[in-house]
This record gives structure tokens, C-alpha cells and sequence, in this order.
């Protein structure tokens, strides 16, 4: 018997939402026991701060421009490498239970084989493979497929419809008439995308996430080694979690989070130093991507506003906890504690009232990038605990898996291996992570490149629509921690900046191919 | 508005690749659908998902090789026009083009996908015939 791996990820999830972290509003005292006894990554990326892209880093261990995958609404090829698959070849089970999104969601036509499992009420979908073999998609022979709510097709979306027709129009309608995300308000201040939501919390899909997890495990023999992904689709907004959960977390006893700028002056100063698609956004003059509401203004935010957020988002990261706390003790009852790997991250980030805006999109800063990323080795592999400083990013994941399940790394992947402290993170050559963006929404395009190391985050917006190829963004994360003082134009820091970009340059993947057809808007 | 545009080349005569474009009963064979209905200027067409959505037959030019439809009868589609078009590439090939211009600009983006998906299999269907 080999190890077992439980990689669980939230969704769009803050480095500071959890205990271990330093976060002080939610409790995660299952999360942070695995912080505590595992290796703690205190500077881990994403590869793009949107789902889709970033899921596709972690599937295949390659960055954005790789595995072309470079908006949200672009598919992942389905002869894309994956981390799953290499595994069950070596005769691991695996399963994908949640969300996944390596596919576009609006998909009328059922293109993609996540809507058609999902529809379908399927375990996978088999295709034949490079080995001439049939495959699951994917690599994942088992997918219990959900998304935020009770719409769609997925299989979580089936389950609610049969227990309670009326639940799934209890969450916040995510798309408006438009097919727009919805800018709607609710909630006691009117928030975007908040809602008290009458879900009984036993239907709600976090439940439900640790419930099929649950169920998937039991169906192995004891002897199974196991991939199990349990990707839950919280926090990401709507904020709705069930109403009957709104007292752990009340929004008038919360202060403003430390990267909310109060002042409306300074605020507007501090947007006014960043690339213009910064100020322009907060104005409402520039949206650039589909994830945010195009009807909402974020200049209209109010303090309140962004306490009635983070509240939610709090209660909903406590439910996800504790989901995971029952997975574990599932796992523990079926006596492969010991032989246990955890790995813990998320996605992307949210950017939960910084700066007065909400959402995500094409904004190289701690809210969106900085994760939460922990690994809880199994005990019988003997790691001592620790925190990396070290740079990592998720691209990193796929060969960690490996390693885990003692494989050489795949030739597909772009990142070592995970490092087990900071020593072995300089063995491993863990010097700088880099972030891409790019997104052509209806003629108007935006890209950024960033590069973080030696505790610098230096980001070059490409030539497109509103940036000409010379504006960017150097923060020096030790002295400005809130990325509030932008240093790119200042000539004392022209070197510094000169060589990061010609580091991320060299560094970044040199094979790029065309862009892929955006097939969805998400 | 949202405004998409998909193209694909085919080594076949233009008049040969309308022979199956310009039937607009048959565009399942080559489109993501499952099925289309026509009756005199009327459409109706079976996604896999089940939705049907009624068309309106604007242009079928066999002269032009150009078939034009609206989305009708679907209250959350508010504007709707599709062009598809069969344009000789000057080397005894064909160049198909298939155009949306519609609100909810989103759902035309979803167009644009299923139709680059089309045109893709129009190609392989046509070049193996």
C-alpha cells in the first residue's frame, strides 16, 4: 500500500481567511491542525487569478501559457496531460468530487464532458487514450460534479432538485436576464451578491461536497490507494450560505479589513498609482472581465458593505472547515490515517473590499494571488513541520503528487516538487512564481506578467486595449505589505525593477502557442 | 451587442460545401445540435441539452451561398442575427464563415464555440467525402 492523497481546494479563497494564516474571524481548527503538524507555504501563487486557468495549472502542473488555457470560458484540450491520470495508471483510485471547471459552465450545447457527465447523472465519461486504452476524463474514474447553487447540470444541482424542488432559487441568482453576473444587492446593506439564503444547511453544497466525498471513500477497499479531489465551491461569491448559519459571524462586529482604505481621497490616490485599469474599473468606466458584475460600480462600495462580505465569506470558510473535519474523521475510522497526505489550497484569491473593490480580475496583488497552501505529509513519511518563505505556486502541485505517489516527475510539467522547508526549497530551485493574465472580452483585451521573489511582486501590463506596454506595478512586500505604494516609475527602484523583468522574461515559458478559442464567457 | 465570428477553410468547391450548408435541415450533421425542424421560414432546433429555440429563416440565397436566421420567441434573447456564408478562397477551395451578433452578448460567445466546433467537423466531413 502506498500513500493516500485528499487534495482539498476551495474557490476563490484569501490567504488571511484562515487561523494559521493569522486570520481572526473565522474558525479553522481543523485547518489549522493540518497547518500545524504539516508545511505551511507563506508565499504561494496561482498561475492566473481566475478559475479556470488556475484549475488547469493545478491538473497539469503547467503555467498558463502552456497549457493555453488563458481565460476563463477556454477549455482545457481534452488530450491536455493530467496529474490523475498518471496516478490511476499506476493503480491509483481517482475521483474529482465538486467543482471542477476545466470546461466552460454555460454550455447549452454540451460540448464539454463535465455538462455531459453531469447531465448525464454519469460516474465519467471514457475516451481512448494515448496508450491506445480507454480513459476517464480526465484521469478521474469518479466525478460528483457541483457548482456554487442549484442550478446547472451537475450532479449536485440533480440531488437538490430531487430532495427539494424549491431549494435551488433560495441562492442568489448568479447570472441576471443578460446572462451577465448578477450586480444585485442583498443582505442588510445591499451588498452585491449577498443573500440570506433559506437552504437547510444539510443541502447545502458544502455538505454535500464532504458527503460524496465520504460515500467515494467508503467504496474502496481498505488496501485502495487513493487521489481524491474534494474541491468545494466556497467561498467564491454569491455569499449566501445557509441563514441558519448567519450567527456565527455578525458584520456589525467586524472592523474593515486592513486592505479596505476608509477614506475616499486616499483610496482613490492609492488607485490612481496603479495601472489605469485599476481607477478605471473602481469608476465603472472599464470592466475588462466577465467574473465581476458589469452593472456594479465599485466606487459605490460602502465600509459596511464590506463588512456584510467578509462576514459571509467567514461563515462560509467555518462550514468548509468543518466538512473537512468529518472527511477526516471518515478517513481516520478507515485506518489509513497514518498513510494520509493533505494538501490544502484554493484557487485564486477574492479581493473582499481592498482597495474598495470586490471580485477579481487583472489585479497582481496580495488579495488575489497570496493562498492559503498546505501540506500535511502523512505520518509514515516522516516530514518535520514547517513554514516556507520560499516562493511556490500551484504549478508546483501536479509534481508533488507524484513525488507523493513515488513517481518520477512527469516530462509534462513545468515545477518541481512542493519543498518540505525553506532549505529544500532552495535545493529545489524555488526562486521567483509567476502570474499571467489575459482576457479579450468583445474587443477589449488587457495582459499582465508578474514575477514575485526575493520579496518583490513586479507585474508589466502588455500592450492592449487601455495600457500601452509601459505601465506596471513594483511593490516591496516587506515595507508595504497592502501593496498600497506602487514603485515602478520610481528611478530609485529602476534596477531593482529591470531586473525582475528581465528574470520573469527569461522564466516564463518560452514555447507560448496561439490563443485558444474562448468557447463561454465562463 | 455581442459580435462573433468563426471561419474554417475547406479544400472542397464552394458549391459543393453549400450543397450541405445551404440545407438547412441538415445542419445537425455538421452543427452541435440534435435536430432541425423546417417548415416554410421557420426553424426549429434541438440543442443536446434539450433547449429548443425557433428561428426565423431571414436569408437562404443559393447565389450567394448565404443563409441568414434570427432567434425568435425566446424572451431572454433580445437581438438575434446569425450569418453564415460560403466564399470561394480563390483556389478551389472554399472559406466558410459563421457570424453572431446578439444580446445577451454572453450567450454569443456560447455561439461562437458550438460554431467553431461546427465548422471544424463541416471541414473533416467535407474533406473525407
Amino acid at each position: 500500500m502506498g500513500r493516500k492523497i485528499l487534495f482539498i481546494t476551495t474557490d476563490q479563497q484569501r490567504y488571511d481567511a484562515l487561523g494559521c494564516n493569522g486570520g481572526h474571524i473565522a474558525r479553522t481548527p481543523v485547518i489549522d491542525e493540518l497547518a500545524r503538524t504539516g508545511i505551511v507555504y507563506d508565499r504561494a501563487h496561482p498561475q492566473n487569478v481566475v478559475c479556470m486557468p488556475s484549475r488547469s495549472t493545478m491538473l497539469t502542473g503547467q503555467h498558463v501559457s502552456t497549457h493555453g488555457v488563458w481565460m476563463n470560458g477556454v477549455p482545457l484540450a481534452n488530450d491536455a496531460p493530467s496529474i490523475a491520470s498518471d496516478l490511476r495508471r499506476s493503480g491509483y483510485r481517482t475521483a474529482l468530487i465538486g467543482k471542477a471547471h476545466f470546461e466552460p459552465f454555460l454550455d447549452p450545447f454540451l460540448r464539454f464532458a463535465e455538462n455531459r457527465i453531469g447531465s448525464g447523472g454519469l460516474e465519467t465519461e471514457m475516451s481512448i487514450g494515448e496508450d491506445g486504452l480507454p480513459t476517464p476524463h480526465r484521469g478521474f474514474e469518479h466525478f460528483s460534479l457541483a457548482t456554487h447553487g442549484g442550478t446547472g447540470p451537475f450532479h449536485y444541482a440533480r440531488w437538490l432538485r430531487e430532495k427539494n424542488p424549491a431549494a435551488a432559487a433560495m441562492f442568489f441568482q448568479v447570472l441576471d436576464q443578460q446572462l451577465q453576473v448578477n450586480a444585485a444587492g442583498g443582505g442588510e446593506t445591499n451588498a452585491p451578491q449577498v443573500k440570506h439564503n433559506d437552504i437547510q444547511r444539510e443541502l447545502y453544497h458544502t455538505e454535500w461536497v464532504a458527503d460524496q466525498t465520504i460515500n467515494w471513500l467508503s467504496s474502496l477497499p481498505a488496501d485502495a490507494d487513493w487521489f481524491c479531489w474534494m474541491s468545494f465551491p466556497d467561498p467564491h461569491h454569491p455569499w449566501d450560505p445557509p441563514k441558519s448559519e448567519l450567527g456565527r459571524v455578525n458584520w456589525r462586529d467586524l472592523d474593515v479589513p486592513p486592505g479596505y482604505i476608509e477614506d475616499a481621497t486616499e483610496r482613490e490616490r492609492v488607485l490612481d498609482n496603479k495601472p489605469r485599469h485599476w481607477r478605471m474599473w473602481y469608476d465603472g468606466t472599464f470592466i475588462s472581465n466577465y467574473e465581476a458584475p458589469s452593472k456594479w460600480v465599485p466606487k459605490t462600495l460602502t465600509a459596511d458593505n464590506v463588512r456584510e462580505v467578509n462576514a459571509m465569506a467567514h461563515i462560509e470558510n467555518e462550514l468548509i472547515d468543518e466538512a473537512i473535519g468529518r472527511v477526516m474523521t471518515s478517513i481516520s475510522a478507515r485506518g489509513w490515517g497514518d498513510d494520509l497526505d493533505v494538501l490544502y489550497t484554493t484557487d485564486h484569491g477574492e479581493l473582499q473590499g481592498d482597495y474598495g473593490l470586490l471580485f477579481k480580475g487583472p489585479y497582481h496583488v496580495d488579495s488575489l494571488m497570496r493562498l492559503p497552501l498546505i501540506w500535511r505529509p502523512a505520518k509514515s513519511a516522516n516530514v518535520a513541520p514547517a513554514r516556507v518563505a520560499a516562493p511556490v505556486g500551484l504549478v508546483s502541485l501536479a509534481s508533488t503528487f507524484a513525488s507523493i505517489a513515488g513517481l518520477q516527475r512527469p516530462d509534462y510539467t513545468e515545477s518541481e516538487r512542493l519543498p518540505l522547508n525553506d532549505d529544500d526549497a532552495r535545493l529545489l530551485g524555488h526562486e521567483r512564481v509567476l502570474t499571467e493574465w489575459d482576457s479579450v472580452l468583445f474587443g477589449k483585451i488587457v495582459g499582465a506578467r508578474t514575477i514575485c521573489r526575493d520579496g518583490w511582486v513586479c507585474t508589466a501590463m502588455l500592450p492592449g486595449t487601455v495600457h500601452d506596454g509601459t505601465e506596471g506595478e513594483l511593490y516591496d512586500l516587506a515595507n508595504d505589505p497592502l501593496q498600497r505604494n506602487n514603485l515602478w516609475s520610481s528611478s530609485q527602484h529602476t534596477a531593482q525593477r529591470d531586473a525582475l523583468l528581465d528574470d520573469m522574461w527569461s522564466s516564463l515559458p518560452t514555447r507560448v502557442l496561439p490563443l485558444r478559442a474562448c468557447d463561454a464567457p465562463v | 451587442m455581442g459580435s462573433v465570428r468563426r471561419h474554417v477553410q475547406i479544400d472542397r468547391d464552394p458549391d459543393t460545401v453549400w450543397r450541405l450548408v445551404g440545407d438547412l435541415a441538415r445542419q445537425h450533421e455538421w452543427f452541435p445540435l440534435t435536430t432541425c425542424r423546417v417548415e416554410g421560414k421557420k426553424r426549429w432546433i434541438t440543442l443536446p441539452s434539450g433547449i429548443v429555440f425557433e428561428e426565423d429563416i431571414i436569408t437562404h440565397d443559393h447565389s450567394l451561398r448565404r443563409f441568414q436566421y434570427r432567434m425568435v420567441g425566446n424572451p431572454a434573447i433580445t437581438s438575434h442575427l446569425g450569418t453564415c456564408d460560403v466564399l470561394d478562397d480563390g483556389h478551389g477551395g472554399s472559406i466558410v464563415v459563421y457570424s453572431t451578433d446578439m444580446e445577451p452578448e454572453a450567450l454569443a460567445l456560447v455561439i461562437a464555440g458550438a460554431a467553431g466546433e461546427g465548422l471544424h467537423k463541416l471541414k473533416t466531413m467535407m474533406e473525407a467525402a
